[in-house]
């Protein structure tokens, strides 16, 4: 880690203006990424402008049912927060099923969304890598990558985005907050999250000095039944191979009257299953119906011979997931 | 609402790179040191307070070892910067015996030879005694998804939930 | 009081482990310390072209720099040989920064020497090193046209073949074969606590707090290198956080932090980082194995044909032994053991955890479940009718064990009534199954002389030392057991010291060999002195003892007496006290048997397991576990349980989880942090049970103890494997049995 020269912001204010005001300049939350990055010399700001000071650990409600959670609430408490356990079960599952206790005790809300990819092409701050050193190309490509996303990529990256919360916040349409420079914007979550394309180094549209400051989850009433399931390799405290997030409201006929369905493991952003959520939406809740979506989904679907089972594995975790939803 | 730019040079208090002034409250101790800024709560701990009970494993925030109590909470200590933890409580391992004798967690770790190497020991004590307090520890489910953020290589876990058990049934809660 | 030995005694290290108050060797402090770090190549074959260290220098705080350039020439070049032999063992046969030419990914290229740990970080990051880089061959797929077989492994300790009877032969007529083919991913030891070393010296003396396996292996080998007297560097190890075989060797890493010490003027504390951790001191290589197997319809095995192609350095012969039980466990007249070596771009490979004998087992034992099969025999019948009294040489068993083990686990586990047939038991979204595996490691007499002294004072309290240290396996513990029983006095009067080499000298404890070798010496220096506490007491015509018989003194609680009455004796520290004798001593020896001895000598066991598996998405969860083991005397039950759980744990870890591959492009370990090369979590834990089975051997010294450390692991793998079988009916021959593998790979048995 380069030396660094650090500011403890006591406003939103003084955060903004810190990081704006300083080329050469981060925000620093819980630090769960941002440290070992910084460690790692893949990222190397020269200031680290603490914002956990910030009032910003508030849950409250918003609209008709709707939460507002603060940037700076950290993962452990909103997943216990009983108006998330009541309203997105499958939010709170996502939160709990993300890194250690420890780690969810410092992992903010915010920081969450600015989460890095686990590449290991990206993480040694040596090989080609487009998202770390726009150009240099992509190791991981022909790589070991067994890890890597198999939706969204491009030929210039296909690094898997590592959060478990920020699915379902995709599946939820929750909506970003900001702060910044050129004052307050809000930013619909999945124009927050940019798949590779031409530019893997941009990852959000985030203006330097732009502060996440909360995530406002509108009113899903048929989140209140969601789920979350994360499959991984060994039990815990791991990235998923595939997580789906789930919610689904079956009417009388048997027909799929809503469904919010979203990935994890395997897009290059969090990945909701719009084509699957399209292909059901009014059609029977059947197995056979299940599985055709599953296939819509993945049609596109971008393999190496290393990370080709994650398209199986997603595409029955899926039909399992609406199946035991259903039933 | 704009931030101009009087309001950005108006920033002031931003110290370092080199050694500044920190002052960290430590088991209860405060303790008055010069750091740089982008020394680890970790490394201030062992290198700038002889405090070396809380350990190294990875240094990445994947292995626990380094686990500590910010303000009562259960933390690494390796991805915490040490000046973010001015006005916060930290409590490492040498602060968990009182008076010379053994936290029951402690104890039971040693009865029920919870470690092998003892290298995660310290980490897993500081997860174990906060696993309780949290209402992690009902079934054996919760204590083993709980506690899985530390690592324990040599494979001492069978023993380590016994240990976590009997602590969690003493009449005192440990 | 009675004897220590085969109580359950907790650790006496346990509240300097619980407290945090044990300091381990990067925890040493000293005046003007300095922080060294390692910066590795970015190449896996080829040279250094061009270092600046203009801006590392420039970025302050930095005592020296250290390169191919400017560092100093070793003064010899020790060949590879394990530290149990008690000669210099350096890791591979290679130092580096002696010249420009990289080998592979990670050697150390530069040493950067800062005022603080955060400066040395940012001094190495800045280093401008340029490469010529070469194509690298590093993995089983890019070597194998030049793969060629190996004549010995070990340095030259032991053939790489081992052949009897005719095997193609017998293959050939057999009336049932198996044969099998396996891949296995490398692994890396990774223990908690990574490589260090912090070096001082003293004029022209060296003292090291290394993080060893051996303190007299690292004191051999850094000597060596350095070409200085042995009676000049002392090494000194109170703890180490975890070894598995990657401080069993003495890594370039150990000797670099005493050249940066003398080069900068000052202590230098040399920490590996994680990411180092996974080139810098050994791995288990990535390996095929075939296995073929013919037997007859009554199940008599006939031939066994185990070969092993495996990658190594360019430097050593080294492959992990993989047949030294499968030549012996199971009487068969017709044998050909081989190791095929690639010599590729990595450092050299080393011991991991039951090193050879977990892998050669799980090939063995996978094979032997397939045999039952084909046989339609019961897997544990199979595995006791082929079980020999004697081993490949004809010699009998030093001590057996193997049935019994089998047996008792069967009606452990609930074997019995188990309906064979796969793939036919679900539960929701699981196949269950269950599966078995014998296990068996070698007693492997290949040490020196091993030396421990007792030292009695005169008011009853006792020392015993030897130099061996404690890396989690409760040898300070078992020893003080030992050395309390031996002298006859009671534990809490007795302080063992080991860790540092200025104490009587015994090797690494490794290979499982630490138990048995250091509690011979350390019994047998415990009854010198009480011999000679005795002959004294007999000798002094003021002892209430005088003129006894020394065979009719007995002692108890640092207590003489007389066998025929106990009211007569005096204490060891009213004779000491009587005779001004303000302490006495005693060296206590143990030669091993020769490396030959006309004795089988193996460890035996077997595992039991059963699963829970995925059966759309392919992933294995254990279930439960129960292994039975029959190590000889078990010197301190709740240590040796917790051993031998221990490795039946990395067994389930080596079979599920762990595994890592070079990425072929760059030569690069592809993962290098515990987020991504997976090792258990409590989560992964399922109930493991573990028992003993006792045997008496008095052929592996004066307590018979045939050591814990590898077997837990061996076979339990295999179990968990032939179990995914029982559950799927698809055999698994690729490790770890990753998703992937067991949704599409495997083969239907």
């Amino acid at each position: 880690m380069r030396p660094v020269t650090f500011f403890r912001a006591g406003s939103i204010d003084e955060a903004v203006a810190a990081v704006s005001g300083h080329p050469d300049s981060a925000f620093l939350a819980g630090g769960t990424t941002e440290i070992d990055l910084l460690r790692l010399n893949v990222v190397q700001p020269t200031l680290l402008v603490d914002v956990n000071d910030l009032p910003l650990t508030y849950l409250e409600d918003i609209d008709d049912g709707g939460v507002r959670i603060g940037a700076m609430a950290r993962m452990s408490d909103v997943a216990r927060a009983q108006r998330i356990v009541e309203r997105y079960p499958g939010m709170s599952q996502a939160l709990l099923l993300g890194a250690s206790e420890q780690l969810r005790n410092m992992a903010s809300m915010g920081g969450n969304m600015c989460q890095r990819t686990r590449c290991a092409y990206f993480r040694d701050g040596q090989s080609p890598c487009n998202k770390r050193e726009p150009g240099s190309g992509c190791a991981a490509l022909t790589g070991v990558n067994r890890g890597h996303a198999v939706l969204g990529t491009s030929d210039h990256c296909i690094a898997s985005h590592p959060s478990d919360v920020a699915v379902a916040l995709v599946a939820l349409d929750a909506v970003i907050r900001t702060i910044g420079p050129d004052g307050t914007r809000t930013i619909p979550i999945e124009s927050f999250f940019l798949p590779p394309d031409d530019t893997p180094s941009v990852e959000h549209p985030l203006a330097h000095g732009e502060l996440i400051v909360a995530i406002d989850v509108p009113a899903v009433p048929v989140a209140r039944t969601s789920r979350y399931v994360k499959h991984r390799d060994r039990v815990s405290y791991e990235f998923a191979l595939v997580s789906v997030f789930s919610a689904m409201r079956v009417d009388d006929a048997g027909n799929v009257a809503e469904l919010r369905l979203a990935l994890g493991g395997v897009g290059t952003v969090p990945w909701r299953a719009h084509r699957a959520e399209e292909a059901l939406i009014g059609r029977p809740a059947t197995p056979e119906n299940f599985a055709a979506a599953a296939d819509a989904e993945f049609a596109d679907a971008r393999t190496t011979p290393m990370n080709a089972f994650k398209v199986t594995f997603a595409k029955r975790a899926i039909v399992r997931e609406l199946s035991e939803v259903t039933s | 609402m704009a931030i101009n730019q009087s309001t950005a040079a108006a920033v002031t208090g931003v110290r370092g790179p080199q050694d500044v002034p920190v002052t960290l409250d430590v088991n209860g101790s405060t303790h008055a040191i010069e750091l740089e800024p982008r020394v680890s709560l970790l490394d201030a701990l062992r290198e700038h307070l002889d405090l070396t009970g809380t350990k190294k494993g990875c240094d990445q925030g994947t292995c626990g070892a380094c686990t500590v109590w910010m303000d009562g909470r259960r933390v690494l200590s390796c991805l915490t910067l040490a000046m973010s933890c001015e006005g916060h409580q930290i409590a490492t391992i040498e602060g968990i015996a009182q008076d010379g004798r053994l936290h029951p967690m402690q104890q039971a770790f040693i009865d029920h030879d919870a470690f092998q190497c003892g290298y995660c020991t310290p980490g897993q004590i500081m997860s174990a005694i906060a696993l309780i307090r949290e209402g992690n520890a009902t079934t054996d489910a919760d204590i083993a998804e709980h506690m899985s953020g530390n690592i324990c290589r040599c494979q001492a876990y069978p023993n380590i939930h016994a240990a976590i058990r009997e602590v969690r049934d003493a009449d005192d809660g440990g | 009081m009675s004897p220590v030995v085969g109580k359950p005694v907790n650790r006496v290290d346990g509240p300097d482990k619980v407290t945090g108050a044990g300091r381990y060797c990067g925890e040493i402090v000293l005046p003007g310390l300095a922080y060294g770090l390692i910066v590795g190549s970015s190449i896996a074959n080829g040279r250094v072209l061009s270092i600046d260290e203009t801006a590392a220098r420039a970025a302050g705080g930095v005592y020296g720099i250290m390169t191919h350039q400017n560092t100093p020439k070793i003064a010899n070049q020790p060949h590879l040989i394990p530290s149990l032999a008690g000669q210099p063992a350096p890791g591979e046969s290679f130092f580096p920064m002696q010249d420009d030419v990289v080998h592979y990914w990670g050697q150390p290229v530069a040493l950067v020497v800062a005022d603080s740990l955060e400066g040395a970080a940012h001094a190495a990051a800045l280093l401008d090193i340029t490469y010529e880089a070469g194509v690298p061959v590093a993995t089983i797929e890019d070597g194998r046209s030049s793969a060629a077989e190996a004549q010995t492994l070990f340095g030259g300790l032991m053939p790489a073949r081992d052949e009897r009877g005719d095997v193609q032969g017998a293959l050939a007529k057999a009336e049932v074969t198996v044969d099998a083919t396996y891949h296995y991913a490398a692994n890396h030891h990774n223990p908690l606590e990574t490589g260090v070393t912090t070096a001082q010296w003293d004029g022209d003396r060296l003292t090291l707090w290394d993080s060893t396996m051996g303190v007299r292996a690292s004191q051999l080998t850094v000597a060596t290198l350095l070409g200085i007297p042995l009676s000049d560097v002392r090494v000194i190890t109170h703890f180490v956080g975890g070894g598995f075989g990657s401080k069993a060797m003495v890594w370039p890493h150990v000797t670099l932090a005493a050249m940066a010490a003398r080069h900068v003027g000052r202590p230098v504390r040399l920490t590996l980082t994680r990411p180092q951790s996974f080139t810098s001191n050994g791995h288990r290589e990535e390996q095929e194995q075939q296995i073929r197997l013919g037997a007859g319809r009554d199940g008599r095995l006939t031939a066994i044909h185990h070969r092993k192609l495996s990658v190594t350095s360019p430097f050593d012969d080294w492959a992990e032994p993989a047949t030294g039980v499968s030549t012996q466990i199971y009487g068969c007249d017709n044998y050909l053991g081989e190791h095929h070596l690639i010599h590729g771009n990595t450092l050299t490979p080393t011991f991991t955890r039951a090193p050879g004998e977990s892998l050669g087992s799980f090939s063995l034992e996978t094979a032997m479940d397939q045999l039952a099969y084909e046989l339609g025999m019961d897997p544990i019948e199979l595995r006791i009718m082929n079980h020999p009294p004697v081993d490949n040489h004809g010699n009998a068993w030093s001590s057996d064990g193997m049935a019994d083990c089998l047996r008792r686990g069967a009606e452990l586990f609930g074997w019995s009534g188990r309906d064979p047939t796969p793939g036919v038991r679900e539960e929701g979204n699981n196949l269950i199954g269950t599966g078995v595996a014998g296990a068996g490691y070698p007693v492997a007499f290949m040490m020196p002389v091993q030396h421990a002294r007792a030292r009695i004072f005169n008011d009853g309290s006792v020392v015993v030392q030897t130099s061996a240290q404690e890396f989690g396996i409760g040898v300070t513990t078992s020893m003080a057991q030992v050395g309390a029983d031996a002298l006859g006095v009671d534990l809490d009067v007795l302080r063992f010291e080991a860790g540092d080499t200025d104490l009587p000298n015994t090797t690494s404890a490794v290979g499982s060999m630490g138990a048995t070798m250091q509690s011979s010496a350390v019994h047998n220096a415990g009854t010198t002195l009480r011999n000679e506490l005795i002959a004294h007491a007999v000798n002094d015509d003021k002892s209430p003892l005088h003129r006894l018989s020394p065979s009719s003194v007995r002692v108890e609680g640092g207590r003489m007496s007389s066998t025929l009455d106990p009211s007569i004796g005096e204490s060891y520290a009213d004779l000491l006290t009587r005779n001004r004798l303000l302490d006495l001593e005693a060296l206590g020896s143990w030669t091993p048997p020769p490396i030959d001895t006309p004795h089988g000598l193996l460890t035996f066991g077997a595992q039991f397991a059963e699963v829970a598996v995925d059966k759309d998405l392919g992933l294995v969860r254990v279930r439960r576990m129960t292994g039975v083991f029959a190590p000889g005397r078990v010197l301190n039950p709740k240590l040796a349980r917790s051993q031998l759980l221990g490795g039946m744990l990395w067994g389930l870890s080596q079979a599920l989880l762990e595994g890592n591959q070079i990425d072929r492009q760059s030569g690069r370990w592809a993962l290098n942090n515990l987020g991504e090369y997976l090792v258990p979590v409590h989560a992964d834990i399922p109930d493991v049970q573990v028992e003993f089975v006792e045997v008496e051997d008095d052929v592996v010294g004066p307590l018979g103890v045939k050591g814990v450390g590898e077997v837990g692991q061996v076979g339990a793998a295999a179990a968990i494997a032939n179990a995914v079988f029982h559950a799927t009916g698809r055999r698994m021959t690729e490790l770890p049995m990753t998703a992937e593998v067991v949704m599409n790979g495997g083969s239907p048995g």
